[in-house]
């Protein structure tokens, strides 16, 4: 049953950053309550990111060794000294929670910076030259999608040495297939467009063909793909973390304050709940954001 | 239909032989001298390092030694684990049923509930219902799995005690392999107590590992529905007059169910890269926690053909459902 009353569903992809399409393209987001839910919920994460190191009552690595395992100040024996109580060797949690939002979000945007640089590349060249160039690259983008992602991202890492900046290279490599193959295909129903020849017949160079003509057509599911890889690679990295192989203790991201925090399950337990809910409302705000996109950028996926 | 076949072998070939390209390139990567580390020996002398380079063929040119390494994995040699001295193969073997016993069960688990739930969200589209079971497949598709299943452990098991913390069986059973998959031995021996201890064993990690799958799953069966209820055909079937559960499970399941066949096969390496995470928190002895461990021993003959097995097994099983798909599905099968 379509609704009839909806409007009209707009005929291309407005990519344009021109100020009617971004109302249009507000006014489609703005009727998604969860992506707009979770745009907020992102603010805040990003606030409270930026304003770490004045905002957080203590340092993150200071340790108070009177004050261990102090529980969160509802529960029996907390204070208000540590809201969020402290872990095993006494550091505050809100303090070390707040500061993990920043590498949490450093990891995400420098990893889809990496992935999408390095699959825009690869793509445009794939889906503008095609011949060999686009085979060689295609069946390299196979190879990496054949390993299941983690387990790659684990070997790859352990190849390289653990810690955070080659966990955040090894999830990059992981994901940059999905933009490579998003592109090309983008590319190749663009390529003989009538406005692609035009501008090849006004004699614009391969470059710019590629980047200043084509590229800016492609965006829409570049931007919702860009958006998925962003919580996708959060919480990979908390898994690398959590297996030991990612960021290293002391440093205070989610997955390794988890996997520090196993031991301590039974006695207790919000060492262990509250890294895991920190990154799990980030990354369900991340994806409530992402499905608003899809639904604001891609015309043929729209609910009427 | 025959033709399609070969043409899906030949393109796998080109994929296989980088995956083995991959693995062979990896061990030269390890910081530090790649034969040491294959032969997990330190501080040796220098005619033992002689003895090694010629062991491990350091010697010849790069592409002998990468056909000497294909010439072996073709002959059944994988290599042996630095730590056991045992084959990588008979250890992959060994280990290899927990986690498709333990993957099985995640995938039934996801399917048994995902596709229902689909359907029903589709077939209430913009009620409350609706969006709360998207609601909770959103959450679920966003979930941290390795803090999840820490979460199940510290209610199921810790507070209400009604499940173990790890491991496939209680203690106190010993069951011979017959099969290597814990439930159906315990069948076989007719014992219904290791049977209840090993299903006990099995439903925390099965919940946590086809959670991202069981969301998956549910958000596709969705939107595939909805999309084939805008069909012409269904509109066609409700005008004949047909019940509303006539049309919804004759006419518009029945094709919604195609690309959701595709997703189901997709998740595959979705498990294998939870059963990393999820086989390490329940202590559950397969080939994720089997990995996991050689990399933190540093065995990289285990590590590097492990990963090749795994991805041999992967990409088998998407082989197999590209090939479902097209038998069901007479329209890719021309394309």
């Amino acid at each position: 049953m379509t609704d009839t009353t909806a409007p009209l569903p707009p005929t291309e992809i407005a990519p344009a950053p021109r100020a009617s399409g971004l109302a249009e393209f507000w006014h489609y987001f703005s009727q998604n309550k969860g992506a707009v839910l979770g745009l907020f919920v992102l603010a805040i994460v990003v606030l409270i990111a930026l304003l770490a190191p004045w905002i957080a009552p203590y340092d993150p690595t200071l340790q108070f060794k009177e004050a261990l395992l102090r529980p969160p100040v509802w529960q029996q024996g907390g204070s208000w000294e540590f809201v969020l109580g402290t872990d095993a060797v006494g550091r505050d949690m809100l303090s070390r929670l707040m500061h993990g939002a920043r590498f949490s979000l450093i990891i995400g945007v420098i990893v889809v910076a990496l992935s999408l640089l390095g699959g825009i590349t690869l793509g445009l060249l794939a889906g503008y030259f095609r011949g060999w160039v686009d085979v060689v690259i295609m069946r390299v983008m196979d190879i990496i999608l054949a390993f299941p992602s983690l387990l790659l991202a684990l070997v790859l890492v352990a190849v390289l040495g653990p810690g955070l900046v080659n966990a955040m290279l090894a999830i990059a490599i992981v994901l940059q297939p999905h933009f490579a193959r998003l592109v090309r295909a983008a590319v190749m129903a663009e390529k003989n467009r009538e406005y692609v020849t035009s501008a090849k017949l006004a004699g614009a160079s391969h470059v710019r063909l590629m980047l200043m003509t084509i590229l800016p057509n492609c965006l829409a599911p570049l931007i919702v793909q860009a958006t998925l890889s962003f919580s996708g690679a959060i919480l990979e990295a908390a898994a690398l973390g959590f297996l030991g192989l990612g960021a290293q203790p002391p440093t205070p991201e989610w997955g390794t304050m988890l996997a520090t925090a196993r031991e301590f399950i039974q006695r207790a337990p919000w060492v262990v709940t509250l890294p895991g809910l920190c990154i799990l409302v980030t990354v369900l705000a991340i994806n409530l954001i992402g499905d608003g996109l899809r639904d604001a950028l891609d015309p043929k996926l729209k609910r009427s | 239909m025959f033709k399609f076949i070969l043409q899906r072998l030949g393109l796998i070939i080109p994929t296989l032989i980088g995956i083995t390209i991959c693995t062979f390139g990896f061990v030269r990567l390890i910081p530090g001298d790649p034969i040491l580390a294959l032969a997990g020996e330190r501080g040796v002398s220098a005619e033992r390092y002689a003895e090694l380079v010629v062991k491990y063929g350091f010697d010849k040119p790069l592409y002998e030694q990468y056909f000497a390494y294909l010439g072996q994995l073709l002959t059944g040699n994988f290599g042996d684990s630095l730590a056991t001295h045992r084959p990588v193969l008979e250890e992959f073997a060994k280990l290899f049923p927990a986690t498709i016993e333990l993957s099985i069960f995640a995938l039934i688990l996801a399917v048994a509930i995902g596709i229902p739930a689909g359907i029903f969200a589709a077939v209430k589209r913009g009620s409350w219902i609706d969006q709360g079971l998207m609601g909770t497949a959103l959450v679920g598709y966003s979930m941290p799995i390795f803090w999840w299943g820490l979460l199940l452990i510290i209610l199921f098991s810790v507070t209400l005690g009604w499940t173990p913390v790890s491991g496939r069986i209680g203690l106190q059973f010993f069951l011979k392999p017959i099969t290597g998959f814990m439930t159906i031995d315990s069948i076989l021996y007719g014992n219904w107590a290791a049977l209840g201890s090993a299903l006990r064993s099995l439903i925390l990690p099965a919940i946590v590992l086809g959670t991202i799958p069981l969301a998956v799953i549910a958000r596709q069966t969705r939107s595939a529905m909805l999309e084939v209820m805008g069909e012409d055909y269904v509109r066609t079937a409700r005008a004949k007059g047909l019940s509303g559960r006539r049309v919804i499970g004759l006419h518009a399941l029945r094709n919604a169910l195609i690309p959701v066949v595709t997703t189901i096969g997709l998740q595959i390496g979705v498990l294998m890269g939870g059963a990393i995470l999820t086989e390490t928190i329940f202590s559950w002895p397969g080939i994720g926690r089997w990995l996991v461990d050689s990399i933190y021993k540093r065995d990289y003959a285990v590590v590097q053909n492990g990963l090749l097995l795994v991805s041999l097994i992967v990409m088998g099983v998407n082989l197999i459902v590209d090939l479902l798909y097209a038998a069901i599905n007479p329209r890719i099968r021309v394309q």
